[in-house]
């Protein structure tokens, strides 16, 4: 059995953890009510612009059936794929990030054309540039409180890629936040965009101006931009969520452990008196103490 | 017959305004435009430049830079890239922005660089404008 001193030690060491952890699932908490708050707030945006690109959506065809805008135009047999991986910075989240490449990994394998990402976040950064991938753009240490304008560069990336013809599709990988105990991985295209399906009731003739291209112009490109800026606030829920939760079941487990562990030292004490007590009982006996 | 528009302002990271109104005139890209009830359906960007909206008798004024503006079926829906309330604009922070603006439309180098400072330049102005008010046109009056 190990000594009182050894014992005394670890108490102390994983007293320190549990306090480190409790400290981490507390700072975490309050940053996930943050993030939850800021998801709420952005989706009423996401709703109303999805909802007026469903509403022109009869007019993004040209009557010869091409496409209004190169962001709509939708290619057959893609040549390329490009995947945009929403990952966290740090760790410490328990198996989110896990799961997160483990989404990514079972996409790139199902996926008949060369595949090549970017990343937001380090997590999904390394794993990309430890399978050798071919990485298009990185954006690392965005923080905990994404601005709108964190994700402008990264929609300019993946769209001037799209545009270009250098990819014929691009997918978002994330992690989408359910509550705060489930966050699950999710793969959602992002170009070409696709219109939700018009509403015959809605289709409406409208005023445009300048013209529908020039609408049509401005309005895809920011629809991009939500579309990632959604998906990075979620990600972020979903990472204060997950590191919280992880934190809360390493202090657990630290207090248990020091209770074991105090159990054992008071046992240890115990039994190294009782020894001591034979010692001096035995010792006074043999030189006739009465 | 309706008699009220509904007007929503919403940016991606707040509502802005959500609120019935009698009429909007709003910084299209093509130049102002008055919105009152009953108007046709319409899909427009938007510049730089004060949102004015009466309801009653109460004029409120938001700063908006960019974006797009929907009518259909009495609902004006706003989607900026940004908007404030003059209330909300800290005028310390675009008289800042305006100084910085300007140092960097004289030092601009090349096109784009003094394009963004002008895009900058403006922008400060505009809440500058909302927030300290001098000169107001009256607001266009209902013809019902």
């Amino acid at each position: 059995m190990a000594s009182l001193r050894q014992i005394r030690r670890r108490i102390r060491s994983v007293k320190g953890t549990a306090q480190l952890t409790r400290a981490m699932q507390l700072v975490a908490a309050s940053k996930m009510r943050r993030a939850q708050a800021q998801v709420v707030a952005a989706r009423p945006y996401a709703e109303k612009i999805s909802q007026v690109i469903a509403d022109v959506a009869s007019q993004t065809v040209t009557p010869e059936g091409g496409a209004l805008h190169p962001l709509l135009a939708r290619r057959a047999h893609p040549q390329r794929v490009e995947l945009l991986i929403v990952s966290s910075d740090r760790g410490m989240a328990g198996g989110l990030n896990t799961n997160l490449i483990r989404a990514a990994a079972q996409q790139i394998s199902q996926e008949p054309a060369p595949v090549v990402a970017t990343a937001i976040g380090r997590k999904g950064r390394d794993w990309l540039l430890r399978t050798g991938r071919e990485l298009r753009a990185e954006f690392i240490g965005i923080g905990d409180r994404p601005a709108y304008l964190d994700i402008v560069p990264v929609a300019r990336v993946v769209m001037d890629d799209f545009i270009n013809g250098y990819v014929d599709r691009v997918d978002l990988v994330y992690t989408r936040f359910v509550n705060t105990l489930v966050q699950r991985p999710i793969v959602r295209r992002l170009l070409p965009v696709e219109p939700a399906e018009a509403d015959r009731q809605r289709a409406i003739e409208y005023i445009y101006e300048p013209s529908p291209e020039q609408v049509l112009a401005e309005l895809l490109p920011r629809f991009v931009e939500v579309e990632i800026y959604e998906a990075l606030l979620e990600a972020t829920a979903s990472f204060h969520s997950a590191q919280m939760v992880a934190m809360r079941s390493a202090t657990d487990n630290a207090n248990e452990i020091v209770n074991e562990l105090t159990l054992m030292y008071n046992q240890a004490r115990q039994t190294s008196i009782t020894t001591e007590l034979i010692d001096i009982v035995g010792g006074s006996a043999g030189i006739g103490v009465r | 017959m309706a008699d009220k528009l509904r007007l929503q302002v919403v940016t991606a990271e707040r509502v802005t305004f959500d609120d019935d109104v009698d009429i909007v005139v709003a910084p299209g890209s093509l130049g102002q435009l008055g919105i009152l009830p009953m108007h046709a359906p319409l899909l427009t960007t938007l510049g730089v430049g004060p949102l004015r909206v009466r309801q009653g008798s109460e004029e409120t004024i938001l700063a908006l830079t960019g974006g797009f503006l929907e009518v259909r079926d009495n609902r004006v829906i706003v989607l900026a890239e940004a908007a404030e309330r003059a209330e909300d604009i800290d005028t310390a922070r675009a008289e800042t922005a305006r100084q910085r603006a300007l140092t960097a439309l004289k030092e601009a180098k090349t096109s784009t660089d003094s394009l963004l400072a002008a895009q900058a330049l403006q922008r400060s102005l505009i809440r500058l404008k909302v927030a300290r008010p001098r000169h107001r046109p009256p607001m266009p009056q209902d013809r019902g």
